[in-house]
């Protein structure tokens, strides 16, 4: 870690002028991502500018939607009656990830902003080319047992580690960004990039914008939920594969589902094709197999991560049934 | 079974079991513990104390070129920046190539040395600062050019290059050569055999409490130490090796230890940076690793690789056994472990062959880890059992029963005791044995399908030499002393049990304190020993004390004591009364008052007797039950149940002690499914470095467990008779799932961990 400044502007616009201005300036909400990398030299800011002070902790119903502000905690959405009520996906994904502990820092806002675990993200003295341009990816032929099967490039495989993003992105969420430009939506599939050629810029988030909140839009997605990790611990570790499964069911026929992975790729994957599939179809394990298969093409494996083929589709299917048995 | 042969000589007078042994009494330093009041290493304070953060090597193999410490040293706070070109020199670091000779106490790495680097990570420099965050700071400043030579960390890669141990082909005697009883590998001319391979990553101890020193040089020849230790002594001489000072002018306090599993029985290069650093700054430097560096520089459970044959008479005879092993260790350290000796005794066979070999890698040096060699080893012998038990259809407990074997067939000796069969019988019928089918995937819960395994371990019931010193107050109290360590256990708290019992008092009378080398020698918390040992000299300084108040009482004319001896006295509630006539008593305050003595002192030693160790194998037992369930789909294992039996003679706490068992099948469901460290070796360098990637296991990988005692005293081993537990309770942790896997699956992984992906 090294020296740095730290404001807490109770303003807003303070906070996003401060970061807008400042190359080395960064926001910290519960610190619980930033901290760590700090520690460890992955990210080296010379300011912070912590956001807690600034009123964005509220999750309430509006028209159309429910808003959650960027510093709601992760723990206080997953027991919120109205996430329960209307989003009860979103609930089950944030109480799969990380502790209990963890939750009750972390922000919606850093959690849609944290960093990748990819073990040489991590280590200042391997190679990533997303922590330092032009220096390789150590996990391409290195140890990949946790990266992607979709959407990577050469330069780089890294997966994205939110499970709330899962869900998020399974559910059509928009983020609600304010800058020094002014304010802009970025529906929650448009949000995070893939790697391309261009890993080190994991978000489509300009210097200096805030996340102020997310809006999840009404859906019928109410009973037949199920979000399924698959991780080496049965709590406290991040997915190996992870499943948002939500089904709109008229008896047992599919009316309409949503469907995304965690754990596949570098930014939440959301399987659009696998959904049109299911609608119309019965809730069987045939249709959810079918399903499944038609979200895995194109899928690409390296040498550790070969299982994620098979155990992708499986979490698809277990999720898909346990949403249809959902009560 | 077989009446177990008891000598009489054994059951010692002052032996009562009194109330206190076997009671589950609360620890002692339980309140300290919960609420914070219990000082570990690095949270001792000392004046003008500096703070020391090393820097490690970014290579594996090769030489420093030049190292830059300027800006380092130019950085706000920093005292000093040492590293092999400006580092004190320590007198007593062989001066010769690399050692590579294993060392009882103490580590063959020299810190600071010279400019070769034999593993990454390897401490290179050490900055001291005025705070903790400024040293660390600094430290990133410090850069080094290598030279790079070629590694070597992969185990696979290398496994050809195995060889016996240096000091087994010196020695032919030495318990790590081959054995051969009956025929060389006689299985594999047998019609009826299975023959396997297993393999066992690198696993961390990862204690909560971080390794930690605080140094402080006294005078230039005294050196006080606040170390993270299981052994006060071992490490006190150690240091005053390694610096060439007197033994007594060093001194060693580890009052609280927060958990090491092993990776606290040698000393380290942090520790001798840190000693280095105080000599140099010459102020105190505390010295706390980060969890990152818990994986490099302080030991661990070494990559093992493993085959064993098996072959067996239709109706369920073992004819052969041929187990071999091969063990990782460093370029620069012979570590090896015990980890074919059970193979030799737990099961009559009268073909039994077993192969021991280490493989060096540019590695930094394994250390024991519960259980050491033995873990390793029952995952191997105990699959086998498995595995040929469903060749011969038949039940493994039934299997096991079968081979049991009532004489020690290495040592051709009768055991001082084994009540392993009553262990698997009340450990079958606590998890309910019987609804285990023969057949694999037979029975399921929804999408899960359901399967049960058992697994065996044993680990020698030793005792080593300890002393302890006991003083007795007038006002009652009595605080005994010995130079033990309390790395979780419960060591405290039955040693005042067993002060309590022999002495006749309350244990709330008694202060035990352990943890600092000025206290009378005890060995190392290592190898399950401490009951026996320690508890052995706490017993005896007891019974001298009593023999102190006796010769007191005794000798007074005026009490009605007079000429009365030793044998003719009972010593109950604080009270010495004659044995004969009960109400001629006198309490031991008052014997003390009545002699105007503010307190009597004893200091005893005790040691095991090498006759009766001539005489009978001593080893503990220990039987896991598993049930577990694995989900068809994402390959995911949920063990919904554990039940761990050990035969550790009498069970001075039940509650310490099934902390102990608890403690250990935790440790074996993570040996079994969560934990492996993995190097990446391209570089040498470990990618698993945290809680995030090195998965030990959570409560929610946690089930009941329950804890079965056959509770039967060894008195061959003790007069308390008592066997160890610490290592036992993990011993056939590992194997008891990945069997129970196979039962419930059909599918037998061999390597572990067994992560959801291999189950798919
Ligand atoms: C041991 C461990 C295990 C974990 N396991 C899981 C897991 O299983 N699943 C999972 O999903 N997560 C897991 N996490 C990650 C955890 O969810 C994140 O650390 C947390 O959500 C980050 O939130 P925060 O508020 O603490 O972010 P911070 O650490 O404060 O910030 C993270 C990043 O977000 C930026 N930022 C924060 N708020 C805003 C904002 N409003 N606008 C713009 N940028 C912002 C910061 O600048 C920073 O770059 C784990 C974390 C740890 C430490």
């Amino acid at each position: 870690m090294i020296p740095f400044q730290y404001v807490k502007p109770s303003k807003q616009k303070a906070a996003i002028d401060t970061v807008a201005k400042d190359d080395t300036a960064m926001f910290i909400a519960g610190g619980t991502n930033l901290v760590d990398l700090m520690k460890r030299g992955i990210m080296n800011p010379e300011k912070l500018v912590d956001i807690n002070k600034l009123p964005l902790r509220k999750i309430e119903k509006e028209d159309g939607h429910v808003r959650i502000g960027a510093l709601a905690l992760n723990g206080a959405v997953a027991e919120d009656k109205l996430i329960l009520e209307k989003h009860p996906l979103l609930s089950q994904a944030l109480n799969a990830g990380a502790s209990a502990q963890l939750r009750n820092m972390a922000t919606v806002g850093g959690n849609i902003m944290q960093r990748t675990r990819c073990n040489y993200f991590y280590d200042t003295n391997l190679p990533c080319n997303k922590r330092e341009p032009g220096s390789g990816c150590g996990a391409l032929q290195g140890f990949n047992r946790m990266h992607a099967i979709f959407g990577h490039s050469d330069k780089c495989i890294a997966v994205n580690p939110s499970d709330m993003n899962v869900a998020l992105v399974a559910l059509d969420a928009v983020v609600l960004v304010s800058g020094p430009k002014g304010d802009r939506r970025i529906p929650f599939a448009e949000f995070h990039r893939l790697p391309g050629d261009t890993p080190q810029i994991h978000t489509n988030l300009q210097k200096g914008e805030l996340i102020t909140a997310v809006d999840i839009p009404e859906h019928p997605y109410t009973k037949h939920v199920n979000y399924l990790k698959v991780r080496d611990r049965t709590s406290y570790a991040f997915a190996l594969v992870s499943v948002a499964a939500a089904l709109d069911l008229d008896g047992s026929n599919i009316k309409s589902a949503r469907l995304a992975m965690g754990g596949v790729a570098h930014k939440p994957w959301r399987l659009q094709e696998a959904e049109q599939f299911l609608a119309g179809k019965p809730a069987t394990e045939a249709s959810f197999r079918q399903a499944a298969e038609i979200a895995m093409r194109g899928a690409k494996a390296f040498e550790h991560n070969q299982f994620k083929l098979k155990l992708g589709p499986n979490t698809i299917v277990q999720a898909l049934k346990n949403a249809a048995a959902a009560v | 079974m077989r009446q177990q042969p008891c000598n009489p000589s054994h059951f010692m007078k002052e032996y009562f079991f009194q109330d206190n042994m076997g009671k589950p009494m609360d620890r002692v330093d339980g309140r300290l513990k919960v609420t914070g009041g219990a000082k570990y290493s690095a949270e001792f304070e000392l004046p003008n104390m500096s703070h020391g953060v090393l820097v490690g090597s970014t290579i594996t193999k090769g030489r420093i070129k030049s190292i830059d410490t300027k800006a380092a040293e130019r950085a706000p706070g920093v005292l000093a920046v040492l590293h092999y070109q400006n580092s004190p020199k320590v007198p007593g670091y062989v001066q010769a190539a690399h050692p590579t000779e294993p060392k009882p106490i103490g580590q063959q790495h020299r810190v600071f040395y010279d400019e070769q680097v034999y593993f990454n990570d390897q401490p290179i420099a050490i900055v001291v600062a005025d705070t903790l965050e400024r040293a660390r700071y600094a430290a990133r400043l410090v850069k080094a050019q290598y030279e790079e030579e070629k590694h070597a960390t992969s185990f696979p890669k290398h496994q050809g290059k195995a060889f016996l141990p240096t000091a087994a082909q010196r020695n032919p005697k030495h318990g790590l050569n081959d054995y051969v009883r009956g025929k060389a590998d006689a299985y594999k001319g047998e019609n009826l055999k299975i023959e396997s391979e297993y393999v066992i990553p690198s696993e961390m101890h990862n204690p909560m409490e971080l390794q930690s020193i605080i140094a402080h040089w006294e005078a230039p020849d005294r050196l006080t130490v606040y170390d993270k230790t299981q052994a006060v002594i071992g490490s006190q001489n150690a240091f005053a090796r390694e610096w060439k000072i007197p033994v007594e002018n060093v001194k060693v306090i580890a009052t609280f230890v927060g958990g090491a599993f092993g990776n606290g029985l040698h000393t380290w290069p942090h520790e001798t940076a840190a000693i280095i650093a105080a000599k140099k700054v010459n102020r105190p430097v505390k010295l706390m690793l980060t969890r990152e560096q818990m994986f490099t520089m302080v030991g661990y459970r070494p990559f093992a690789w493993q085959k064993v044959g098996m072959s067996a008479t239709p109706d369920g005879k073992i004819t052969a056994i041929t187990h071999e092993a091969i063990g990782q260790t460093s370029s620069y350290e012979e570590f090896t472990e015990s980890t074919l000796q059970q193979t030799r005794m737990m099961y009559t066979s009268p073909n039994v062959t077993t192969r021991y070999r280490i493989l060096p890698l540019d590695v930094s040096t394994p250390i024991w880890m519960r259980g050491p060699g033995e873990a390793t080893g029952a995952f191997a012998l105990e699959s086998a059992m498995d595995e040929m038990a469903h060749v011969l259809k038949m039940d493994p407990l039934e299997f096991r029963l079968k081979n049991h074997t009532d004489r020690d067939p290495e040592r051709n000796l009768p055991w001082s005791t084994k009540f392993l069969k009553e262990a698997m019988l009340m450990g079958a019928e606590k998890i309910g044995w019987n609804k285990r089918q023969l057949q694999p995937g037979s029975l399921r819960n929804g999408d899960w399908l359901v399967g049960y395994g058992m697994g065996v371990g044993t680990f020698g019931a030793h005792r080593n030499r300890a002393s302890a010193k006991a003083t007795m107050f007038a006002d009652g109290r009595v605080v005994i002393q010995s130079a033990t360590t309390d790395i979780g256990p419960g060591t405290g708290t039955v040693m005042v049990q067993i002060a309590a019992d022999a002495l006749g008092i309350s244990p709330d009378k008694i202060i035990f304190e352990l943890g600092n080398s000025l206290f009378p020698p005890a060995p190392s918390q290592g190898g399950s020993a401490t009951v026996a040992s320690v508890g052995s000299a706490v017993r005896d300084a007891c019974i001298a004390l009593k023999k102190k108040l006796a010769s007191l009482t005794t000798g007074n004319a005026d009490s009605g004591f007079r000429n009365a001896k030793y044998e003719d006295l009972t010593f109950q509630n604080g009270q010495i009364s004659l044995t004969s006539s009960p109400g001629t008593k006198l309490s031991y305050t008052d014997v003390l008052k009545q002699q105007k003595l503010p307190e009597i002192e004893v200091t005893e030693e005790s040691r095991p007797s090498n006759e009766e160790r001539q005489k009978y194998s001593m080893y503990s037992f220990s039987v896991h039950f598993a049930e577990v369930q694995v989900h068809q789909l994402t390959g995911q294992v949920k063990v919904t149940k554990v039940v761990t039996c050990a035969d550790a003679g009498k069970i001075v706490n039940k509650k310490t002690a099934g902390n102990q068992m608890i403690g250990g099948a935790v440790g074996g469901i993570g040996m079994a499914l969560t934990e492996g460290a993995v190097i990446d070796d391209r570089f040498g360098r470990y990618v698993t470095k945290d809680f995030a990637e090195y998965h030990i296991p959570v409560h929610a990988d946690t089930p009941d467990i329950d804890v079965v005692f056959v509770d039967k005293p060894d008195f061959i081993n003790n007069a308390m008779g008592t066997k160890g537990i610490g290592e036992i309770a993990i011993i056939g942790v590992a194997p008891a799932i990945t069997n129970a896997i196979f039962n419930a699956t059909g599918k037998r992984i061999n390597e572990l961990p067994v992560t959801p992906d291999k189950l798919i």
